[in-house]
């Protein structure tokens, strides 16, 4: 079965004003790929995701989403933006956030049928959440937010899955959780999942490709490809070199 | 006793009454969800200096109070979500425009107690024609509410996932505010300008600290606002010199202290017993021997 191709991008460029976010960008993401976004603060990771949603316009160049332009509220990409705090006696619970993604965009109130509930149990049980579905989402471990925020982005069944730094802020154990989840998903849904993160070590074992932003350049390939001294340096137009030690990449010489 | 309910006066600020503490306390959950409590006191404050000038100018209080507030809530809608520095500037403007509330109210010569109703409320007394006005912007609030309530809820709570998901969230903003606008201007009436986080926030405050649901935390709220009116202005017309606001904004504190002060014992068990079993069970599936291949053994023994 051939692999369809979800994203393409050709010779785009994105700017805000005069300032040069990316450009010359090109690149190709197949179904059920799993994609590692990264690149130092600022670079335009968070940008290339909101291009993909089309909440960004590029100033050059053709997107295809889907082999179709990308347009805003396009139900087969689940997105998870970048967790914030929440005030801790908020009156929602983890399965009233978790159904916002279901239906929080229709108008008036949601009936509460079985269909419903039933529906948000099944991707709360996905992500392992059901043990807190009642609990006040203000009073949620950074780790179990950050798994409802997948379930919301799942319950569309989208065939795109845009993760915006949801390793962030997570202890080792509790991001390599939620690594195995969406591992998982990718697998058993056969979803492409674009993650962006800013530590490559824990996706090294599930990450098919890398895409790194810096400088406006971009490059994409293997991790072994793009995570090298001579393709960084290329692309901070300065030296950086990469050490491996301890069974982990470590990336010295470029900003974070 | 219940003599006091035969009369019309009475009946009209109990109705009139009754229906702003609806409105008031559900958007008072919106409030909440939005983090814009303190703005839920910023906003009236503020009003009142255009109440005041509206005042001295001659026209209808209500007028200058309902554009000074959208004029506030568009400002501090503006200021965007960094809680510190933008309560800080919420706090100055609105200290400023208490102020510029003093000088009108000073430079005022006529009938005071109209500028004295506007700071405190006088429901007692409320005109037919104002109760009818009261019941159709109540209802009107109410239905488009309803209707928004989905939309609305989510993109308070998150606005930009909301966005993604092709919401338009600055315009449901600003119908938010512009019915916010309405129910301060509504609430006004009952408690006034200065105590209308009493009526506003203390029933959705109060409703969100005892339970997580929001279809029972705003049906709480709405019965709390209901009964801190309808006893203040039955306490009130009793007594018949103690104010209906003095009434009203101590028993929602009266209620929401003890509530605030012994809400972590049910609050903290019910998070600790939904913990330890997703702990359990995160343990297990995340297959903690697979990963711990990855990470040097230092790791394996890592907790929260």
């Amino acid at each position: 079965m051939a692999k369809e191709t979800v994203v393409e991008l050709e010779q785009v460029r994105v700017q805000f004003g005069k300032r040069v976010v990316l450009e010359n960008m090109s690149l190709a993401f197949e179904q059920g790929e799993f994609i590692t976004i990264l690149g130092p603060n600022g670079a335009g990771k968070s940008t290339f995701l909101k291009l993909l949603l089309g909440l960004l316009r590029p100033a050059a160049g053709t997107i295809r989403v889907l082999g179709r332009p990308p347009r805003r509220g396009n139900r087969e990409i689940g997105y998870a933006p970048q967790r914030r705090t929440l005030e801790t006696d908020l009156a929602l619970r983890a399965r009233d956030v978790v159904g916002f993604g279901l239906d929080g965009n229709r108008w008036g109130i949601a009936l509460p049928t079985r269909r419903r509930r039933a529906r948000i149990d099944q991707t709360l049980a996905e992500v392992n959440a059901l043990a807190f579905a009642d609990a006040p989402v203000g009073q949620l471990s950074g780790g179990e937010q950050q798994r409802l925020l997948i379930a919301q982005a799942l319950l569309t069944d989208p065939r795109l899955l845009l993760l915006d730094e949801p390793l962030a802020n997570l202890d080792i154990t509790h991001g390599q959780e939620i690594v195995a989840l969406v591992s998982e998903v990718c697998r058993a849904r056969g979803v492409t999942v674009l993650l962006v993160s800013h530590d490559i070590n824990p996706l090294l074992p599930v990450t098919d490709r890398v895409l790194y932003i810096a400088h406006g350049q971009s490059a994409i390939g293997t991790p072994a490809e793009v995570i090298t001294s001579a393709t960084l340096s290329k692309l901070y137009n300065s030296p950086v070199e990469v050490v491996q030690a301890l069974g982990r990449l470590f990336v010295v010489g470029a900003e974070t | 006793m219940f003599d006091i309910f035969q009369y019309p006066i009475i009946q009209n600020a109990l109705l009139a009454g009754v229906m702003v503490a609806v409105i008031a306390a559900i958007m008072g959950y919106f409030l909440i969800v939005r983090g814009l409590t303190f703005a839920g006191h910023a906003l009236p404050n503020i009003g009142f200096a255009g109440a005041a000038g509206a005042v001295l100018l001659g026209l209808d209080p209500v007028i200058g109070l309902f554009a000074f507030t959208i004029g506030a809530g568009i400002g501090i809608g503006l200021l965007g979500r960094e809680v510190n520095e933008r309560d800080t500037s919420i706090g100055v403007i609105m200290t400023f425009a208490l102020g510029l509330g003093l000088l009108f109210l000073s430079l005022y010569a006529g009938y005071a107690e109209r500028v004295y109703s506007i700071l405190f409320g006088q429901i007692i007394g409320i005109s037919q024609q104002d109760v009818l006005i009261t019941a159709i912007a109540s209802l009107g609030t109410l239905l488009a509410i309803l209707l928004l309530f989905r939309p609305l809820l989510f993109s308070s709570f998150d606005p930009e996932m909301a966005q993604a998901r092709g919401l338009p969230v600055r315009l449901l903003s600003l119908a938010f505010l512009i019915l916010l606008a309405i129910t301060i201007s509504l609430a006004v009436q009952v408690v006034g300008a200065l105590l209308i986080f009493t009526l506003l926030i203390g029933p959705a405050a109060t409703a969100s600290r005892i339970t997580s649901s929001p279809f029972r935390a705003l049906s709480l709220a709405i019965l709390l606002g209901i009964s801190y009116t309808f006893l203040g202005i039955y306490l009130a017309a009793e007594n018949g010199v103690w104010p209906v606001s003095f009434y009203i904004a101590t028993l929602s504190f009266g209620i929401y202290l003890p509530v605030r002060l012994l809400s972590p014992l049910w609050l903290g068990r019910r998070r600790q017993r939904a913990r330890t079993n997703a702990d359990a069970r995160a343990d297990e599936r995340a297959g903690r021997n697979k990963l711990a291949a990855l990470e040097p053994e230092r790791f394996a023994g890592s907790s929260r």
